[in-house]
């Protein structure tokens, strides 16, 4: 037996993720998505595999997964072909699954994350294009019953090499894949709707005495949150070490690999079933689908839809904007909603203030109206104004807010409605002097304080801004405000 | 008997001279006069056809246009689907299967205005070559009932040759078009892998199956082949290319035609009757013009082989959908999940649909794929390019159909081996994906093939095989055509071998 003192550990992480893509219809036949929808509604004869049905190839299915491909700068596959995974289980119609076994279309790419350490780079072994089943419902007593609306659903699956030693490497990965493939537009990817699965494979390799023994690798299903996901491999990482300290049998070459489900309230992993006897899908081509062909043509007309990605997107908004990486970074984790700042930014609007109005402004409402900052329908054009305006002091913060709010819904430029609400600033500084007359006789006290006590004077003058701004129903100007009083004020000191 | 072909069905309804109603009318009286026996229906809609033959009349009456297949009634194998209209592929397990949808045939033949008038019998899922494995019924050959009709599509073969419809649809997976329809003296043709649809034709072998017709003349296998095939963006091995007038392109000269003669068809196990009508065959072509060439298909032997390898794999994997979750036969109170599935389909499925399922898995199973599915698919693109070099050189290969006439109901029930060879001429080219056609050249004169029993008179059928290269039914059917204008087998019925 070793002491802890003798041995060191290595972490060994490889994902298998599964991505359900947002086509508009199903792999194989012409169904819409059926997520959410009621039980077994959205079904036809392919997806519930009725004899005599026959499956064709959803061109946009593999359009995204190429793309998917092309940003994970995967080798696309000239060639390719389908095959069945044959198993027995009710959620699977046809009780084999038209996947692809020894061929997939994009392999050998790798994607970039950051991580304390700097810049970790993981390969990327393949990724291949395949159909969900269906779903079992055990929610009545005595019986189990099918809902097939998720069966042929598109599933892209990516498997990276086992590249990832850091349960918080882990994470960033899953985060930051999930951002790729959500910017690119081929998922919705929201883990809790199972729209992204992530699959650790983990084992741990341990060294004593010059030798290096590893542990079998268990593969941890049903997680998700990316939380979960981090903290399933941390479990896994000790149980695995604490299993071979007690054992030191527990070792890939002697014992079964596993696949362990994920408890997120105890916070463990559950052995499920072990991998002994590997399973025998008997795969083989499905004669029903012709091979696919991807020309070169095809593979540059998709990478000419391939935007760019959030990274260098990120770097070249802190360069060109002088925005911070926070911020440019909260911009860009939603591709329409940066596209729309940078347009706004094109049309003129001042980027400082666009990007703050962006963080403070937009950003608030959309969170209210559940929905992305470009999710909102205000175009680009109005927001530019908008930042414009507010920075030339045309309106002011508290107008700009209003404005903004009534931009959505409405098809009327901020100026007209600015206007129509009057909330264009003053800076007429007759009118303004008026504002203030009034203000300084309501409150003689504040003035009095704001001339004789220099303790008092800079809290005095900021509440008798605020009472001309009152005062003059938020159109007064606040610099012209500011500077007007104070000097009134500076007068009335020097006449005292 | 007085039965008219397609072309004249179609043409003395659309001119007014028959109605719709009565061809409906005595194609059911027959049905009724000889199924009661027979027994090549599984189920026949006699009061739907009636409705639509009376729907096409009152449309010829008002002079609208009407499809070429006008007022024709048809009988359809029962593993294609119909929609509303059990499809069972004459098996237990879909005994109470009702398609939601017509197969992409059965539309067309709607849309030309056919009568549909059933459903026939077939070996469980076309799953043999004597009808014999149906959980309906037994299939009789109407030239001897002691004999079987051939199969899997013994029902449509039997259909058209009583007299019961002018014509029958039939899938041909190694030869179930054209086998039944050589024992029952009736044209069949199998056309080339992916010019018809498969879309709601029940899967056996998906990477073979082919949907044809069963007819009396070439002639109307050419207006039905012309009516049924064409790209269906529902099926990904339908082939996108257009669809010649087959009818009209059936006249052509017989002299300078190529016919390729292997010797590797007319070798050990084939019958003498058969061997001289074929060879007869051959001289009435030779008489005409026609060039006999010898051309090689040396990897032939290894056909069956191979076929019982990729076409027990795909049914293997295409089977596996019965299993009592979904649709049709469900074992009473299973225990679990396992239970449902194995008695199931212990009592779904007949003997040889299981005897193929479990060669089908095995061969792919994670150890003997590469020395069985991989090496068979190596034998197949052998053989697929063995047919390129013959065709490369002949317009047509001919061949028996059959090593034997039909033989006796029973007797190779007990040795599939023996009912696997009687496919041996006829697989080769459902390996290869090429276009045949059976059509009659003979009879065995009452002796029967194997020397015993026979009904006297002119005996049993016998078929001449001619294979056309891909996509070149033109040529094949015209060939075929010229040999029906110059004999009279064809003419021949049943009840003339009383």
């Amino acid at each position: 037996m070793s002491t802890d003192a003798e041995i060191q550990t290595r972490l060994i992480v490889g994902f298998e993720i599964h991505v359900q893509l947002a086509t508009k219809t199903k792999l194989f036949c012409g169904c819409a998505l059926g997520f959410g929808e009621t039980p077994n509604s959205a079904l036809c004869p392919v997806c519930m595999g009725l004899p005599g049905a026959l499956p064709v190839l959803n061109r946009q299915a593999y359009d995204y997964s190429v793309l998917t491909g092309l940003a994970l700068d995967c080798e696309i596959a000239e060639f390719t072909k389908w095959d069945r995974k044959s198993y027995y289980y009710p959620d699977l119609p046809k009780n084999y699954q038209t996947s692809q076994y020894d061929l997939p279309l994009a392999s050998n790419g790798h994607f970039e994350i950051e991580t304390k350490s700097g810049t970790r780079r993981i390969g990327i072994l393949r990724a291949h294009l395949e159909e969900d089943a269906g779903k079992n419902l055990h929610d009545v007593p005595g019986c189990s019953l099918i809902d097939l609306n998720r069966a042929g659903t598109p599933l892209l699956e990516i498997v990276t090499q086992p590249e990832i030693h850091d349960p918080e490497e882990a994470y960033t990965f899953c985060t930051e894949l999930q951002k790729l493939v959500t910017y690119l537009g081929v998922t919705h990817g929201i883990m809790q709707k199972g729209q992204m699965r992530f699959e650790p494979n983990i084992n741990v390799a341990i060294t004593t005495g010059g030798t290096e023994y590893r542990t079998p690798i268990s593969e941890v299903k049903n997680l998700n949150s990316f939380r979960s996901v981090r903290s399933a491999i941390e479990y896994e990482f000790h149980r695995q070490v604490h299993d071979w300290k007690s054992d030191n049998g527990y070792l890939i070459k002697e014992r079964p690999n596993e696949n362990r489900g994920w408890d997120d309230d105890k916070g463990v992993t559950v052995f499920q079933r072990s991998k002994e006897g590997a399973d025998d899908y008997r795969y083989f081509p499905d004669p029903d689908l012709v091979p696919v062909t991807v020309t070169q043509d095809w593979v540059n007309e998709v990478r000419l839809s391939l935007p760019e990605l959030p990274a260098a997107r990120i770097k070249r908004l802190t360069t060109d904007l002088k925005l911070t990486t926070e911020d440019a970074a909260a911009i860009v984790a939603n591709r329409a909603t940066a596209d729309l700042f940078e347009a706004a930014i094109e049309a003129g609007g001042p980027a400082t203030t666009l990007m703050k109005q962006y963080l403070n402004v937009w950003a608030k409402l959309a969170n209210d109206q559940d929905a992305s900052i470009a999710g909102l329908g205000v175009g680009h054009e109005a927001m530019a104004s908008l930042a414009a305006m507010t920075e030339k002091g045309v309106v002011n913060a508290t107008a700009a807010n209003k404005i903004a709010e009534a931009l959505i819904g409405s098809d009327k430029s901020p100026e007209t409605l600015a206007e129509e609400m009057g909330l264009i600033a003053v800076l007429d500084e007759d009118q303004t002097e008026k504002w203030i007359d009034e203000a300084f006789a309501e409150n003689a006290d504040a003035v009095k304080d704001a001339v004789s006590s220099p303790k008092k004077a800079k809290k005095a003058a900021g509440f008798l801004r605020g009472q001309v701004m009152r005062i003059s129903g938020g159109k007064a100007n606040p610099k012209i405000t500011g500077d007007l009083i104070e000097a009134r004020l500076a007068e009335l000191a020097s006449e005292g | 008997m007085s039965v008219l072909t397609v072309r004249e069905t179609a043409s003395a309804i659309r001119g007014g001279s028959v109605t719709a109603r009565s061809v409906v009318e005595n194609a059911l009286g027959v049905m009724e006069r000889e199924d009661g026996r027979l027994r090549a229906m599984v189920c026949v809609r006699g009061d739907e056809a009636l409705l639509a033959a009376d729907a096409v009349d009152e449309r010829v009456k008002r002079g609208d246009p009407v499809g070429a297949l006008v007022g024709v009634p048809v009988v359809v194998k029962d593993n294609i689907c119909t929609s509303g209209v059990a499809t069972t592929c004459s098996s237990a397990i879909l005994r109470d299967f009702v398609p939601p949808y017509d197969a992409h045939v059965v539309e067309r033949l709607r849309a030309a205005d056919a009568i549909l008038l059933g459903k026939t019998n077939l070996d469980e899922f076309a799953m043999g070559s004597s009808t014999e494995n149906s959980a309906t019924s037994v299939t009789l050959n109407p030239w001897d009932e002691l004999r079987v009709p051939g199969g899997s599509s013994g029902g449509s073969a039997v259909a058209v040759a009583a007299g019961m419809a002018p014509v029958a649809l039939g899938s041909d997976t190694g030869g179930s078009i054209r086998q039944p329809a050589a024992f029952c003296g009736t044209v069949g043709l199998k056309p080339t892998y992916g010019r018809v649809s498969r879309y709601g034709l029940v899967a056996f072998g998906s990477s073979l199956d082919q949907i044809g017709p069963l007819t009396r003349t070439v002639e109307d296998a050419a207006i039905v082949l012309g009516a049924i095939s064409g790209y269906d963006e529902r099926d990904s091995t339908s082939a996108d290319r257009a669809v010649p007038d087959y009818a009209a392109g059936l006249d052509r000269p017989m002299k300078g035609l190529r016919i390729g003669v292997p010797p590797e068809c007319f070798g050990e196990g084939l019958s003498d009757t058969v061997r001289h009508s074929v060879e007869a065959a051959l001289d009435v072509y030779r008489g005409e013009g026609a060039e006999i060439v010898e051309v090689h298909l040396p990897h032939l032997s290894y056909a069956v082989a191979c076929y019982y390898v990729v076409a027990t794999a795909e049914a293997s994997s295409n089977l596996a959908r019965y299993d009592g979750v979904h649709y049709g036969h469900r074992a009473a109170d299973p225990e679990d999940i396992i239970d449902l599935y194995s008695r199931t389909r212990e009592e779904g499925f007949g003997d040889e649909v299981k005897r193929r399922i479990m060669l089908g898995t095995y061969v792919l199973s994670s150890g003997y794929y590469d020395a069985y599915y991989l090496k068979a698919l190596k034998v197949r693109a052998l053989i697929r390019r063995d047919f390129e070099e013959a065709f490369s050189r002949v317009d047509v290969i001919a061949s028996p159909v059959t090593p034997t006439t039909a033989f006796a109901l029973g007797e190779k029930t007990d040795d599939p081996l023996a009912m696997y060879l009687a496919d041996i001429y006829t697989i080769s080219a459902n390996l290869a994906g090429t276009c045949a056609i059976s059509l009659p050249c003979g009879f065995d004169g009452g002796g029967g093939s194997d020397g015993g029993g026979g009904s006297g008179g002119v005996g049993l059928p016998i078929g001449l095989q001619l294979i056309g290269s891909w996509f070149e039914e033109e040529a094949l059917l015209a060939a075929a055509h010229g040999y029906q204008l110059l004999t009279d087998h064809h003419e021949r019925w049943p009840s003339d071998a009383a």
